[in-house]
């Protein structure tokens, strides 16, 4: 509950639209409930008149009233709509706005709690059926509620005690559709979970058809889908032959208050208890009662249905960004240089195990460093605290000589470019990407950065050039080009610290030589680090850390680590025998 | 066949298409004609019904309230008749409703399911090349867009149609008895209304179709920025990302405030437009009875009438739209349930035999690793040639696309245990000729020969058995790690998985898993690494035991280590088998019987390592890497 009211603050600077929508409504609504009560009056005035003292005039009066009642509700009813749209459009937009926003305040570890995808789905459908229950509850939460109790006041006016009937029959609508709605929607969810079940059958075959088709997989597979397929004919078959009950539980209600109206009723014409007119008012007040009940039981299985999404948009509009900026900034790097001090790290505070296990390492402003080490032995979290992408568990990493905690976390950035291993480039033209690293970038700068990068000469050889549109996610360019067109990117940064985590194991080892050598020639003062699976990448650094299981196992020189490091050797020579 | 495995677009038209509007239906009837005909009877008399019990209404104002009102002693029996017959209507309505709800839902269910299977049943069996040409998404959405709007117009559209056409016109007939000039009253100003209605959903549909196309844009941004949200933070470009999105968001609210708007104001707009027409036929009315040649009861009764006239009348045309929906979407769900199958006119199979004490091959039908093609000849004669895998390209020619060719005068001869590398940039066309041994696709000119058998004679899914494949891309499916590997011989043995998976070294890691080999793999193997993954394709294959093998090796990086660990499993998978492998690393290549270098769809240099190297030709700059390997 609390959480569908807090959402309700999105409606932000259209609060007022959002205010005015269900007053109209309701207004809409109260309006078009006069009409029964004039044609009642005028069935009265027709019947009870005599023949002789009937006026065309009278008649046409009330004609008059009707038709001032009924334009009244139409524009009523247009301007709830109107209204309607525009608080509901202006509350999605400021509800993605604000989860796109809180989205990019993110650090890398709350961006790993998510995945990709789930963000994608909190950011688009999520967000409208939570936009659909909002638009849902201006126009009808206050207006079927508001009818239904006038309508239940204006009938008992006219007879209290033949609207008693609706003592009996809201509760007995109610407890069937609650039932209803109980039974059914447990089949529903598991209904849903075997649906998405099939969509990932199709997925996988449909992506993994060619191992399918030699393994000539076709019938096993096909039996399969259609298990799943028969799982979700049972439940769905079940849930909604409940959920077609419905429509019977509504009809026998008003059926029965129908007949028990007529029955009732026409009798205490007989006693004078009730005129004509006022049984056409019960039967119309009757059927106004029972159809907002129905519009209340929607609204509120919609709020149901869409209570997972709001869970999980909420989720992530309450997730506190892990890093935030320190209180009066350095506002500067001075150099390069790093330094670790007994840093710890672990992804998760529960987790026993260190990713980072006491790592002490100074490095110099301008030295070129390579890091060794095999998968899943933290090379990527050892350089990711540099840059502040993670906080250390414990220990301090410093650049520059302060603490990487106390700058602001911009001047850090800018300052310590990461070229990350899972890159990505963004639709737009070759240049577009490239400024990304600098947004005043000359055309020069860019092929300059683009020529050390060894971009350029692919780049020149595309029709278009720099203006080369790039697809989404890179797709119309290779692996080793996408790389290089990344370490362009982060070049373009002019950083005093450049990292390049396993950035170039698409790129052949010549142009692997020709990127390092030209960082060394035209980037002379900014510290390197290059993290490697190649020897090769690594064996002209000035040092050389080797790394396993969190822990530095060896540092020093290519030549030094011959002599000194086993693990080093081995590394060397598996990869080297095959050259020789 | 070539190129006409493209499936149709994913736009909705805003048409109604009729001949997929009928095949709709016809999917519904297959196997539910006594559903359907109950469904469509069952609408119609419940319709009807009640219509007619509408009419009661008019003789208890008519007839039993005046009998009350002058205090007549029959009055109460009128009454009770009335009410009997009356609630007799009401009755039928009901249960007939009841019913029909119940078999309708099995009804579309039914549908549905037979729609899924005969989508997914097809599509198994499609030729690559529609895998090739169509994306994934747009194959995806007919399983689960158009499934969902078909559903909708099954359950839905349908029987509102009916119902709404059965009472329209039961109570078109009953008004012209009630007053005639009072209906053709009512038809006038209802013809107005809905002329009004219609051209207000014309202008709403135009900015529905403008709202899609930015909202595509806005979705297509937000993906690719929370694809991208960690580079977004490296380059400290959180506050250009915002403000593009600010943009973008507000040109997408202001054409939704359009589009809503104009849907929000037409349904007050019917609703009242409908009320006002109530009024005045109600003015009119009552001028009737002034005249005395009405009564109020008749008025009442015509009044009831006209509600429950005019509002389905008014809806007409949106429900036009879900018809015009329901159409397209049935049209793509048939289009896929009716692409051509890939056409398999080999007759030459794969048997297992024993050899008599002569040495002659004797078929049988026990599983004994001894495999032979069983070739039936036209004069009626039958041989057997054991499987050796021996391989032959004699130049081959082929394009997927017409004057676009691929390659050219390939020439390959893989004796039996050979391991033919072939090397090339991106695009030189050695994947193309894997695809073509196994038949994904056919060649143009040339002849691909299996232990001396043109393949085009051969079974393809018996061909495609003997010939194992590794891929690039490791796709494994969803059950057990067991049943990932049992892919490869369906009634292997724990023992003989347990062996697979040893000869692909991949033993050690799977017992290390929580449930071991039985193992549920999510996602497609989500929960493995990419190195632990291609063990257990290499496993896969290795179960299966053919004598051909597929490899495309990896490009992506692994560490040493794994790739080590891979490649051991790799090299064991190769011993004693005919392997075709597109080669990325240096390694794989040194050791093949002959090197295939491949530029631009041509074999340009040819033969073992060594000689290559010699040749200083376009192998030497490769190995030296002048060129990229990808």
């Amino acid at each position: 509950m609390k959480k569908i009211f807090s959402l309700y603050k999105y409606a932000g600077k259209y609060w007022i639209y959002a205010v005015l929508c269900p007053i109209f409504m309701v207004g809409e609504a109260v309006l078009e409930l006069q009409i029964p009560d004039q044609i009642g009056n005028l069935i009265n005035y027709l019947r009870y008149t005599s023949a002789e003292a009937l006026e065309l005039m009278e008649i046409l009066k009330y004609g008059l009233i009707l038709l001032g009642f009924s334009f009244a509700s139409l524009l009523s009813g247009m301007i709830g709509g109107i209204t309607a749209a525009i608080a509901s459009s202006g509350f999605a937009k400021n509800l993605k706005t604000d989860l796109f926003r809180k989205i990019e305040s993110f650090s890398f570890a709350n961006i790993d709690k998510y995945s990709t995808s789930s963000l994608i789905t909190r950011m688009t459908t999520d967000s409208n059926w939570i936009q659909l229950s909002f638009a849902m509850s201006i126009r009808m939460l206050f207006r079927s509620p508001a009818l239904f109790i006038y309508a239940i006041i204006k009938a008992s006016r006219v007879s209290g005690d033949l609207s008693m009937i609706f003592f009996i029959a809201v509760p007995f609508i109610l407890l069937g559709l609650i039932i209803i709605f109980l039974t059914a929607h447990p089949h529903f969810s598991k209904g849903i979970k075997k649906i998405d079940k099939l969509n990932e059958v199709v997925e996988e075959n449909v992506r993994g058809i060619r191992v399918v088709k030699s393994f000539t997989k076709e019938k096993a597979e096909i039996n399969k889908f259609e298990a799943v397929s028969k799982d979700i004919y049972k439940e769905f078959t079940f849930a909604q032959k409940i959920v077609n009950l419905n429509e019977p539980v509504m009809m026998i209600s008003m059926y029965t208050v129908l007949i028990f109206i007529a029955v009732i009723g026409s009798q205490m014409t007989g006693t004078g208890d009730l005129t004509s007119g006022e049984l056409y008012e019960l039967i119309t007040y009757s059927f106004q009662i029972l159809i907002n009940l129905m519009m209340m039981s929607m609204v509120f299985s919609l709020f149901i249905i869409s209570k997972p999404s709001r869970d999980r948009v909420y989720e992530v509009l309450h997730e506190k960004p892990t890093i935030t900026n320190p209180n009066d900034p350095i506002m500067e790097v001075k150099d390069g240089s790093i330094e670790f001090h007994n840093a710890y790290f672990k992804y998760n505070e529960s987790s026993e195990k260190y990713v980072l296990n006491n790592i002490n390492l100074k490095i110099n402003s301008g030295e070129t460093i390579g890091i060794l080490g095999t998968t899943g032995s933290s090379k990527t979290t050892l350089i990711s605290v540099i840059a502040r992408l993670y906080d250390l568990s414990s220990g301090t990493v410093k650049v520059g000589g302060y603490d990487v905690k106390e700058y602001d976390l911009k001047v850090l950035r800018d300052a310590v470019s990461v070229v990350l291993q899972k890159n990505v480039l963004f639709s737009g033209t070759i240049l577009d990407n490239l400024r990304w690293g600098n947004k005043d970038a000359t055309d020069t700068e860019c092929i300059e950065a683009s020529k050390i990068a060894q971009a350029d000469s692919f780049i020149e050889q595309f029709p278009d050039k720099y203006n080369t549109y790039i697809e989404q996610g890179g797709s119309n360019v290779s692996g080793g080009q996408k790389q290089r067109l990344c370490i362009a990117r982060a070049i373009l940064k002019n950083p005093k610290i450049l990292i390049l985590d396993d950035s170039m194991s698409a790129v052949d080892t010549k142009t692997d030589k020709l990127i390092r050598d030209g960082l060394k020639e035209y980037r002379k003062d900014i510290t390197k680090i290059i993290v490697a699976q190649r020897c090769a990448s690594v064996m002209d650094a000035d040092k050389i850390v080797i790394i396993d299981n969190g822990e530095i196992i060896g540092l020093g020189n290519h030549d030094n680590l011959m002599k000194t490091s086993k693990a080093y050797q081995e590394v060397y020579y598996s990869q080297n025998k095959e050259v020789k | 066949m070539r190129g006409n495995a493209k499936l149709s677009g994913t736009k909705t038209p805003q048409k109604i298409n009729f001949k997929s509007l009928i095949d709709t239906i016809k999917l519904m009837w297959k196997g539910n004609e006594i559903r359907t005909i109950l469904v469509l009877t069952f609408t119609l008399l419940s319709a009807l019904a009640g219509a007619i019990a509408m009419s009661f209404t008019q003789r208890l104002y008519d007839e039993v309230v005046p009998l009350f009102e002058s205090h007549d002693e029959n009055a109460m029996s009128a009454l009770i008749s009335l009410v009997t017959v009356w609630g007799s209507f009401l009755a039928v309505e009901l249960i007939l409703i009841v019913i029909r709800g119940q078999i309708i839902v099995k009804l579309g269910q039914n549908t549905l399911r037979k729609v899924r299977n005969a989508m997914f049943n097809n599509m198994e069996y499609l030729p690559i090349r529609f895998f090739d040409q169509n994306k994934y998404g747009d194959i995806m959405s007919r399983y689960t867009n158009d499934v969902d709007t078909l559903d909708n117009f099954i359950t839905q559209t349908i029987p509102n149609l009916i119902s709404v056409v059965t009472s329209v016109f039961a109570l078109f007939i009953m008004m012209l008895i009630n007053n005639w000039l009072l209906t053709i009253i009512t038809i006038v100003i209802l013809g107005l209304i809905m002329l009004l209605s219609t051209q207000l959903l014309k202008r709403s549909t135009k900015h529905f179709i403008l709202r899609q196309k930015l909202l595509g844009r806005l979705n297509g941004y937000v993906e690719e920025m929370m694809e991208g949200t960690r580079v977004v933070q490296v380059f400290n470009h959180q506050d250009t990302a915002m403000s593009e999105f600010e943009t973008i968001i507000e040109e997408y609210r202001q054409e939704e405030l359009k589009g809503n708007m104009i849907g929000n104001v037409i349904a007050p707009l019917n609703g009242n437009l409908i009320r006002i027409e109530y009024v005045i036929i109600t003015i009119i009315g009552a001028a009737f009875v002034l005249n005395g040649n009405y009564t109020i009861g008749l008025l009442i009764t015509f009044l009831t009438f006209l509600n429950n006239f005019a509002n389905p009348i008014a809806r007409f045309a949106q429900q036009l739209t879900s018809v015009a929906q329901a159409s397209a979407g049935s049209m793509r769900i048939i289009d896929l349930m009716t692409q051509e199958h890939e056409v398999d006119d080999g007759y030459v199979t794969l048997v297992n035999y024993n050899k008599d004490a002569n040495g002659n091959i004797i078929e049988t039908d026990e599983n004994n690793h001894n495999w032979a093609w069983k070739h039936p000849h036209e004069d009626g004669t039958l041989t057997y040639t054991p499987l050796c895998g021996e391989i032959v390209l004699k130049d081959v020619d082929f394009s997927y696309v017409k004057e676009k060719q691929i390659l050219y005068d390939i020439n390959i001869y893989a004796k039996p245990g050979q391991k033919i590398a072939l090397v090339g940039e991106t695009g030189a066309g050695k994947t193309t000729i894997t695809n073509l041994i196994n038949r994904f696709y056919d060649i143009e000119d040339g002849k691909i020969r299996y232990d001396g058998i043109n393949i085009n004679k051969i079974k393809k899914s018996d061909l495609r058995k003997s010939l194992g494949l590794v891929l690039q891309e490791t796709n494994l499916f969803t059950g057990t790690i067991k049943d990932n590997i049992k892919l490869g011989k369906e009634d292997a043995t724990d023992e003989e998985v347990i062996e697979a998976a040893k000869v692909a070294n991949a033993d050690s890691f799977i017992r290390m898993m929580p449930n071991g080999y039985d193992t549920i793999l999510v996602r497609a193997g989500e929960n493995l690494s990419q190195g632990q993954r291609q063990l257990i394709a290499i496993a896969r294959a290795a179960i299966a035991d053919f004598p051909v093998l597929i490899l495309d090796e990896a490009t992506s990086s692994i560490d040493t280590r794994t790739e080590q660990i891979v490649q051991k499993g790799m090299d064991k998978l190769m011993e004693n088998r005919t392997v075709f492998v597109i080669a990325h690393r240096l390694s794989t290549i040194q050791s093949a019987n002959a090197i295939m270098v491949m530029r631009h769809g041509r074999i340009i240099e040819r033969g073992e390592h060594k000689s290559l190297i010699e040749l200083k030709g376009m192998y030497y700059q490769l190995y030296t890497g002048k060129f990229e390997l990808e």
